[in-house]
């Protein structure tokens, strides 16, 4: 479906060095952060890191220190809240108790002065579009989870406002659920085209929904990235470890060759100055070799320490040659060709260069 | 043989095992929350049915201790009875209205206050409790007489050439009598007040509320029940206010309490005074059936 095919009204953002503290803690770090009109960003990282605080700012909830909030040509740090026409998810959803679906998804409507039957078409409209046709005359307390998380989404839409901002919006829904909304979210976007801006501390949450993500820690951004880029190739440490599921092992790097303890490594990329650094090595990319060795990959050899069965995978934690425990991941229909290796046995795993990346120690 | 029993217990639908004892544990449970309940039934019954049974009966029996409805045609027909009760509600409406006023902004603050802060404000609220009703009401008396405290400080300062007469009136009555009903209103309006979220008003906002409309549309619906709960205990406590009125109002203001209190004396059996009190008593029911009414409404509607 064509993108904003629906408003045709997204809008670009662009957040420029705010500044946010609470005492003498540094909430937002001199943020900057430019996207694009129509994108699905998802501010991610662990609790403390900033990301709310930063909704709250564009919300106009929280008032920064420093910093432009620039919506479209306009700036709007200093606008208050019910000036800026950004549409919000609330975590919680707040969806007016006193009033049923329907009302709350008029209520923006009939504050802009919106025509009675116009007002009425819309709802329906929206209703429709978050999949609950027929729903309008509901009490909000009738509803499911699921179904108050579609309402408080059509309510912030209704209005077709130039932002959207979700804080949060899946966590108070169990897995299943939170999983299928994730999809839909996505789908609803791509249909709408409004330009959004989500908050989470769900890792995958972000990977499944957002064109970009960008990693907050400690008030600083720490990279802003589409999820491929993210988890391919994290900049740091820190982001390598936030996203998905890491090892790391000492590299050193002398005269553009890369070893780990004496096996020389292949990497995709050889840092040119000589640093200590550590490789990464994601669970899933070390594959079992048996036997036979293809040529131009590495080889790493370790004994099983233990071996645990997680249904769709196997998880091992392997005793690498250099004493280094690391965690491999066999999709369980590959290790039904070898059986489970007992603990104790050793193993061979390759790693494909391409498949390589060095990140700083810090 | 216990085999073939218990076979045949699992085809008529699974196995019943102790299922009579655990029903027998149930009632004895319920049976002991009751006995815990038992006391306050007997007092309630005793102290409170009992007696207002008595005072119907008053109310329907002549001197000879024949049935009458004469002193309930009293009350109907004789104008200064009428009278009565009207000065009686507007006392009630003006004292309830003041309270609203002074009582609604006053615990939207305390809700707005940290847990701690809110916490040691409620004290100043509930201070007056600490006193008694009688102290509070001639405290009022010295401060507002002709030659208190305040007329003297608006006389000095040039204010006013004469001591306004802020007492024996109905100005002194509504003073003294907000005064003591104020933390009635409050308590059960703060407590509501805490339990609104505040992300409703954020949310109103952030859809383009001004801050007077989110109030207007969003907080001030959500505090209903709380206010109405607040506002329907002052007013019922007005309707049987005696000593304030009584002292503060110098005579000026009779209200249902300080007339069941004359009839007692002026007439030589409990008649005319128990069948005021019944009036008052069904009164006060209606009022309270009215905003059980009223906030069953609103739970309707969501709140």
């Amino acid at each position: 479906m064509e993108r904003g095919a629906a408003t045709g009204r997204a809008l670009p953002v662009k957040i420029s060095h705010v500044v946010k503290r609470y005492g003498s803690v540094r909430a937002i770090d001199d943020v900057s952060l430019s996207v694009s009109a129509g994108e699905f960003v998802t501010l991610l990282g662990p609790s403390g890191s900033g990301k709310t605080s930063l909704l709250m700012t564009i919300a106009g909830f929280a008032r920064p220190e420093a910093g432009s909030i620039k919506v479209g040509e306009n700036e709007i740090v200093r606008l208050p809240p019910h000036k800026r026409d950004i549409g919000m998810v609330f975590q919680n959803y707040a969806l007016f108790p006193h009033m049923n679906v329907g009302e709350n998804i008029a209520y923006p409507l009939r504050l802009r002065g919106v025509g009675k039957t116009e007002v009425a078409e819309k709802v329906a409209r929206t209703l429709d579009l978050v999949q609950l046709s027929g729903y309008a005359e509901r009490r909000v307390d009738a509803l499911s989870g699921g179904q108050r998380q579609r309402v408080a989404l059509a309510r912030a839409i209704a209005f077709e406002p130039g932002i959207l901002l979700m804080d949060e919006p899946l966590s108070a829904l169990d897995k299943q659920l939170r999983e299928r909304m994730q999809v839909e979210i996505r789908r609803l976007h791509d249909r709408l085209g409004t330009t959004t801006i989500a908050v989470t501390h769900d890792q995958r949450e972000a990977l499944t929904m957002s064109d970009r993500v960008a990693v907050l820690h400690q008030g600083r951004l720490m990279q802003f990235d589409t999820p491929r880029q993210l988890y391919e190739r994290p900049c740091s440490r820190f982001v390598a470890e936030f996203i998905g599921e890491s090892n790391f092992v000492p590299v050193s790097v002398t005269g553009g060759v890369a070893r780990y303890g004496d096996l020389a490594l292949q990497l995709a990329e050889i840092p040119s100055n000589t640093v200590n650094q550590l490789l990464l090595l994601r669970p899933e990319k070390l594959v079992p070799l048996n036997g036979t060795i293809p040529g131009g990959i590495n080889r790493l050899v370790g004994i099983v320490v233990d071996a645990i069965f997680q249904g769709d995978s196997l998880l091992l934690s392997v005793r690498l040659s250099g004493g280094h425990e690391i965690s491999a991941r066999l999709p369980n229909r590959r290790f039904g060709e070898h059986g489970i290796p007992a603990p104790g046995s050793s193993i061979e795993f390759g790693l494909a260069p391409e498949d390589t990346l060095l990140v700083a120690e810090a | 043989m216990a085999a073939a029993t218990d076979m045949a217990g699992s085809e008529r639908g699974g196995m019943l095992l102790h299922a009579a004892e655990l029903e027998q544990d149930g009632r004895a449970e319920r049976c002991r929350l009751l006995s815990l309940c038992s006391p306050g039934l007997l007092l309630t019954l005793g102290l409170l049915i009992a007696p207002i049974g008595w005072l119907f009966w008053f109310s329907v029996i002549d001197d000879a201790g024949l049935f009458t409805i004469e002193h309930y045609a009293r009350i109907w027909t004789e104008g200064a009875y009428v009278q009565i009760f009207l000065v009686t509600f507007q006392v009630s409406i003006l004292v309830t209205g003041i309270c609203l006023l002074l009582g609604y902004p006053l615990a939207y603050c305390l809700s707005q206050l940290p847990t701690r802060w809110a916490g040691i404000l409620l004290i100043g609220v509930l201070m007056p409790f600490w006193t008694s009703l009688l102290v509070r009401t001639y405290a009022w008396l010295v401060l507002l007489q002709r030659r208190g405290i305040i007329n003297n400080v608006l006389v000095d300062l040039g204010i006013v050439d004469q001591p306004l007469r802020l007492v024996h009136n109905l100005t002194g009555t509504v003073i003294g009598m907000v005064h003591i009903m104020l933390p009635f209103l409050v308590l059960p309006l703060y407590a509501s007040m805490r339990s609104i979220d505040g992300t409703y008003v954020r949310a109103a906002a952030n859809l383009g509320a001004s801050p007077v409309k989110a109030f207007f549309q969003i907080y001030l619906p959500l505090s209903m029940p709380g206010l109405v709960a607040g506002l329907v205990l002052t007013f019922i406590l007005c309707l049987g206010f005696y000593i304030t009125p009584a002292i503060l109002g110098g005579g000026r203001v009779q209200m249902i309490a300080q007339r069941i209190e004359a009839s007692v004396h002026l007439f030589p059996t409990w008649g005319p005074a128990a069948a005021l009190g019944v009036v008052l008593l069904v009164l006060t029911i209606a009022v309270l059936l009215f905003s059980h009414w009223l906030i069953g409404r609103l739970r309707r509607r969501g709140m």
